[in-house]
């Protein structure tokens, strides 16, 4: 009788590029970018950055609804989409939207689906994406089916779905990667992994040592990569876009990453289960200051450039936010309208009592 | 004209569709060499190959995943549920995932999926095989759920049901599937949704049914018919949207109804159906609708099952009733 849990979870090693002191320790996995490009990663990390410390005030001022905060997870959420393309297939969870900004969400919209509003996820034309799931895992078996469609198509893109620890619970986690991998469908996987699924530490979420190695059961491949190293979450991405490309499969990525502030701004106390000394455990590891630390060692970044990069975003957001408030708001007309293409007779009815409702 | 079982019926809907439009898809639980278990795919993966028509990994929320994650890439996904009692395992990707898409992207995405499943009583089948579980779905806006009765109305409505741009729970009655034959056109043709159908013309009481209830109410009209009571039977064939009008006009000739259902009685389909009549049409009423149901107990899949399902006597029991009040 031969034991293999030992010998397959010692198989799954962090994969990094940057360590937390801005230091190359990867040469040979070093992706191929330019100094412009490499600058576009900070920049994004650092509006993103700012995006959210904005967003958490408008939130407590009233002017957002949901919001789950994103600090601390940069790395892993615009190091996978960097790697991505135009007709790459985007399906988040609630905690994503900055992937949906850098893919092609206009700002305002955004927060029109902070809001609530359905025109949050009224993407662009030309942008393929779901709106943030809210429902964990579900996004999972999703993605099985948008990139079994996109092989039957024969496109040259990939599905990319993102949930955290906690999802990996699921029982459409399981299903959604073993579908791909019995239809070897073009599916890169994420799972950031931030320690906590609200309160539950990932300890208590399952005996797995790595979260990566649940890609064994399904016969796909899968690795943990430092989530807070933008590097080697870009590289890894590139490497599974790449791999789904060619048809040799789905991949499952866990990045290893922590948000710093509370679950959602809906009333959730971290101080609850986590201390400060593991908040700055963490905080030593932060995605912007190695990455900062790394461009400065190469001339490429500098305080100015940062001060310019958080006007801009500060303007952008001031903007934004101005749009958002004045879309107009969305009716229980509108909602009754976009329930079928053909309206059915109960629904022409009650669509006659809201109008004149909504008309007072 | 061909004389067709209503699993014939429901093969050769989806054969027409599979060859009228390349995006459409058949897949599920041994969907694919093996036909099905109740064979309604029968022959169609030889026909359109293993691309159309496949099997997939035995999870049933991975196949309503699947379909939505399908519909987005522009297909126009069949699915079928084994047995529709598995659909507690599908219920997010079907109400909380299918049924909402198109509300939540402002009308800019949509699923149209067809979820095929048999369902009902009668047939001696394991616990969880049988039930009838429609008012589940039929509570969730966003999806149609369709049930035909006849091998006619089958062909027609599941054409439609697959050419729908919105989601739809299409039911097949297993006690129906090959214990009749009836006349099905070989040509295309469609049957309305949302439109319910007098199977029966009577002037007296006005039996509304759908499904396999269909036949049983069809059974007790002629009965009834020897006591001099003329009763008319219309089968709902969509209990979601119900067909409000087609009942009305009835109700307002017969001013007696009975409506009958094979689920249990509580927040079912009838129960619709009633409040629907009283809240239009009361003063047209000589009696207070009854219902004929089965008992709000789990399914008896057992030794039971014949008595816990309503029969033509319940019916014409019923009936009398309304009748004499």
């Amino acid at each position: 009788m031969k034991h293999v849990l030992e010998s397959v979870e010692s198989q799954f090693e962090m994969f990094q590029i940057l360590n937390e002191e801005g230091k190359i320790v990867n040469e040979d996995d070093m992706p191929d970018l330019s100094d412009e490009e490499l600058k576009e990663l900070m920049r994004r990390m650092v509006y993103t950055r700012v995006l959210d410390q904005r967003s958490i005030a408008l939130n407590r001022q009233g002017r957002l609804g949901f919001y789950a905060p994103t600090a601390g997870q940069e790395a892993s959420q615009l190091g996978s989409q960097f790697a991505l393309e135009k007709e790459d297939f985007l399906l988040p969870a609630y905690r994503d939207v900055p992937q949906l900004i850098w893919q092609g969400l206009p700002l305002y919209q955004a927060f029109l689906f902070s809001k609530g509003h359905f025109h949050g996820n009224q993407f662009p034309e030309g942008m393929d994406a779901l709106s943030p799931q809210i429902i964990i895992g579900a996004q999972y078996v999703q993605t099985a089916g948008v990139a079994l469609g996109i092989k039957k198509r024969g496109k040259k893109a990939v599905a990319v779905t993102y949930t955290g620890d906690g999802g990996t619970s699921q029982g459409d986690f399981y299903e959604g990667i073993n579908f791909a991998g019995a239809y070897n469908a073009p599916a890169i996987f994420f799972v950031q992994n931030n320690y906590f699924a609200i309160s539950v530490p990932v300890e208590k979420q399952s005996a797995a040592k790595t979260l990566a190695q649940k890609s064994v059961a399904a016969g796909i491949e899968g690795i943990q990569v430092d989530g807070m190293d933008v590097l080697a979450v870009y590289a890894v991405t590139k490497n599974a876009r790449e791999r789904a490309i060619n048809g040799d499969g789905p991949m499952l990525i866990e990045t290893l990453t922590y948000r710093y502030g509370p679950h959602t701004m809906s009333g959730d106390d971290p101080t609850r289960y986590r201390t400060d000394d593991l908040n700055d455990e963490w905080e030593k590891k932060d995605p912007l200051v190695r990455f900062r630390t790394f461009l400065e060692s190469k001339d490429l970044w500098s305080e100015e450039e940062e001060n310019k990069v958080i006007e801009e975003a500060k303007e952008d957001i001031k903007k934004a936010i101005k749009e958002a408030d004045k879309y107009p708001k969305q009716t229980v007309t509108d909602l009754i309208n976009n329930m079928y293409d053909e309206l059915p007779p109960n629904l022409q009815e009650q669509l006659e009592q809201f109008k004149e409702k909504e008309s007072k | 004209m061909a004389e067709m079982t209503m699993i014939q019926a429901i093969t050769d809907a989806m054969r027409t569709e599979l060859k009228n439009d390349e995006n459409v898809l058949v897949y599920g639980e041994d969907v694919g060499q093996n036909g099905g278990v109740f064979r309604a795919t029968e022959g169609l993966q030889d026909e359109f190959g293993e691309d159309r028509v496949f099997d997939t990994p035995l999870a049933e929320s991975g196949i309503g995943g699947l379909s939505l994650g399908l519909a987005l890439q522009g297909f126009r996904p069949v699915m079928e549920i084994q047995f529709f009692g598995f659909v507690y395992e599908a219920m997010d990707a079907i109400n909380g995932q299918m049924a909402r898409i198109r509300y939540r992207s402002g009308g800019t995405q949509n699923a149209p999926v067809t979820i095929r499943a048999p369902f009902g009583g009668g047939v001696h089948t394991p616990e969880l095989h049988a039930d009838s579980l429609e008012g589940l779905i039929a509570q969730q806006p966003g999806i149609r759920v369709v049930i035909p009765s006849t091998p006619y109305d089958a062909k027609g409505l599941l054409i439609s049901a697959i050419r729908n741009n919105d989601p739809v729970l299409f039911l097949e009655h297993m006690k129906l599937y090959r214990s009749f034959r009836g006349e099905v056109p070989e040509e295309e043709y469609t049957v309305e949704l949302d439109k319910a159908d007098v199977k029966r013309e009577g002037n007296d009481v006005t039996i509304v049914a759908y499904g396999a209830m269909v036949h049983t109410a069809l059974k007790a009209a002629e009965e009834l018919e020897k006591d001099g009571v003329d009763a008319e039977v219309i089968d709902l064939r969509t209990v979601s949207p119900i067909d409000v009008d087609t009942i009305i006009e009835s109700v307002e000739k017969t001013n007696h109804v009975v409506v009958a259902q094979e689920a249990q009685r509580q927040a079912g389909v009838a129960a619709t159906v009633v409040s629907e009549i009283q809240e239009r049409a009361i003063l047209h009423l000589e009696a207070p609708v009854l219902r004929v149901t089965a008992p709000d107990t789990v399914y008896a899949f057992s030794d039971a099952e014949e008595v816990w399902l309503p029969t033509h006597k319940d019916i014409i029991e019923q009936v009398n009733k309304v009748m004499n009040y």
